[in-house]
């Protein structure tokens, strides 16, 4: 199966790409939202809103997604060393958009033993604390189809998307002092093609659609757990960040914490949406009223030197000067 | 021979007609005045990343990256400016008794009625509150702006941390800028204030007006000035 060229949005990461050329769709064209005021698409394209879902359940940890992710963002990720854990590299860096991450739970009910494992990387929310944060116009940026994408010719290296993330995603280079994190592949859905990962993944734990689609498989993944057994599988796709492009089936959706603390209700720090909102507004008016009020109050007074003063000034030098230590001794005879 | 409480040894009455008197050594203004370049420079680099509507100011030293390369750094001029500043400054800027008879009687300084207030040494209230503002907001802007220097100390404070150090280190540097608009508002709202840190001078009447137990005493110490 070949996709079709005139498709909005892919509605899946397996089929083979077009044979022809194919225009990009997810260009200046289709930014709805844009950092630190920068440009957005007047009429921007409605493209179909995709997701990436991740069933947990069916991970076997085998890291081809890791692997296609190198590949096709060319990315060079340094040889690590092994500390005895399973994850390698041992946290995301900026030459490594996604990684999986591995979790050893006693389940208390059961009795079992179980091995979580969570492919962690970026989020893609529909409301990004990262671009909520960034002071760079134009270096984060939202398509109408959800993704989150970082330009990185706009990107400062400031580090201000790290805390604005709610889920510790972004890295920034050393190297270029750019703030990279996993793009959605959005330079291959573009053009009609899946995610590198979700194209690599052996037990099509990953897949690619839109997120009505995916939404749709999710649940009949979470029934079929349920009647597996695992009573509290459901679908992870927070609302407290808007929901997210980037999806998780869990077989124990009620404690998110256990995959490696992916957080139960993450939301834009309460602390950055203030800082970013009325902090700035606030503090301008304040200094801008104060430098308006402060210029008003010397245009219409002024405190100034009077030739009396100078007078006083001279005879007070003058009789200290004909008797030696008279006035100096300090306290203020006359106040 | 007369000690001094209320000036500065290099203090001294330098002429008698008409009176001049020296204020601050050429050390002090130059320390001043790079303190102040340096605080300028630093609002303007922070400002372009303070407020998206101000990023253009990032032009100004280069373009958004050198921006956030260069601001912790003169940041760290700036501290060391400022304190190498605040330990000659330090001793008279200490509190005293007259300097609450004069922050009540707020609206006699502000009307120019200096009659009703108490002679003062070599600062009044007003200046040692930009003096101890400036201090205390340095000091938080510096340990804050560590904690925020992405490049070199990623990972001295957790994230969570790190959000409470970026509002706390721009909340205190609007504070700044206000204590900053004070300060300079204040020494051209007072005439004849400026030529101290320029000159180094302020002329006999100023400090008679202004800062009369300072000029008091360097009155009387008019001839024993050689001998120390």
């Amino acid at each position: 199966m070949t996709i079709a060229t005139n498709v909005d949005s892919p509605r899946t990461a397996t089929a083979n790409p077009p044979v022809q050329p194919v225009q990009g769709n997810l260009g200046q064209a289709a930014v709805v939202r844009s950092s630190a005021g920068g440009p957005v698409a007047e009429n921007p394209t409605a493209l179909t809103p995709v997701a990436k879902l991740i069933d947990v359940s069916k991970c076997i940890g085998c890291k081809a997604c890791q692997s296609a992710c190198v590949e096709w963002n060319d990315t060079h990720p340094e040889i690590g060393v092994n500390v005895g854990v399973y994850e390698n590299p041992h946290d995301l860096t900026p030459d490594m958009f996604t990684l999986m991450r591995f979790a050893e739970y006693d389940n208390p009910e059961t009795g079992d033993f179980e091995w979580l494992i969570r492919k962690d990387g970026c989020m893609h929310c529909a409301d990004p604390g990262c671009l909520t944060a960034c002071p760079a116009p134009g270096a984060i940026v939202q398509y109408s189809n959800g993704i989150v994408d970082f330009i990185h010719e706009n990107c400062i290296g400031c580090g201000y998307c790290v805390s604005g993330c709610p889920f510790d995603i972004p890295r920034i280079s050393q190297v270029d002092h750019r703030s990279y994190k996993c793009t959605l592949c959005s330079d291959r859905v573009a053009v009609g093609q899946g995610p590198a990962c979700a194209k690599a993944c052996p037990t099509h734990a990953i897949t690619f659609g839109t997120k009505d689609d995916m939404t749709a498989l999710a649940a009949e993944r979470v029934e079929d757990l349920k009647s597996r057994g695992y009573d509290n599988a459901g679908l992870y796709d927070p609302q407290g960040v808007g929901g997210t492009h980037v999806m998780y089936v869990l077989h124990h959706a009620d404690k998110p914490g256990i995959y490696n603390d992916l957080p139960e209700d993450p939301q834009i720090a309460g602390v950055v949406k203030s800082w970013k909102g009325p902090t700035k507004t606030a503090g301008l008016a304040a200094i801008g009223l104060a430098a308006i009020g402060s210029v008003a109050m010397g245009l219409f007074s002024r405190v100034s030197v009077e030739p009396e003063d100078e007078r006083h000034a001279e005879d007070l030098v003058d009789r200290a000067a004909a008797i030696p230590g008279g006035e100096g001794s300090g306290e203020g005879k006359d106040a | 021979m007369a000690g001094r409480r209320y000036s500065e040894p290099g203090d001294r009455i330098l002429s008698r007609d008409p009176v001049s008197v020296r204020r601050y050594g050429g050390f002090t203004r130059l320390n001043h005045w790079f303190t102040a370049t340096t605080l300028i420079l630093l609002g303007l680099s922070g400002f372009a990343l303070f407020d998206p509507s101000l990023y253009w100011l990032s032009a100004l030293f280069g373009g958004g990256q050198p921006t956030r390369w260069v601001h912790p750094f003169i940041g760290i001029a700036l501290f060391i400016s400022f304190m190498i500043l605040f330990v000659q400054l330090v001793r008279h800027n200490l509190f005293r008794r007259e300097d609450a008879v004069w922050a009540r009687n707020i609206r006699s300084v502000v009307k120019g009625d200096e009659d009703k207030l108490p002679e003062l040494g070599k600062y009044n209230f007003g200046q040692k509150f930009v003096f101890w503002a400036m201090f205390w907001l340095i000091v938080v802007l510096i340990v804050t702006g560590f904690m925020i220097w992405y490049q070199f100390f990623p990972d001295i404070v957790s994230v969570e941390t790190r959000r409470i150090a970026l509002m706390v280190h721009s909340v205190s540097a609007v504070l700044t800028i206000l204590t900053l608009i004070l300060h300079v508002f204040a020494a051209i709202w007072t005439r004849g204030t400026l030529s101290a840190m320029t000159q180094g001078t302020v002329t006999g009447g100023w400090a008679f007006r202004h800062h009369r137990k300072w000029f008091r005493e360097l009155a009387g110490r008019q001839r024993t000035d050689p001998a120390e």
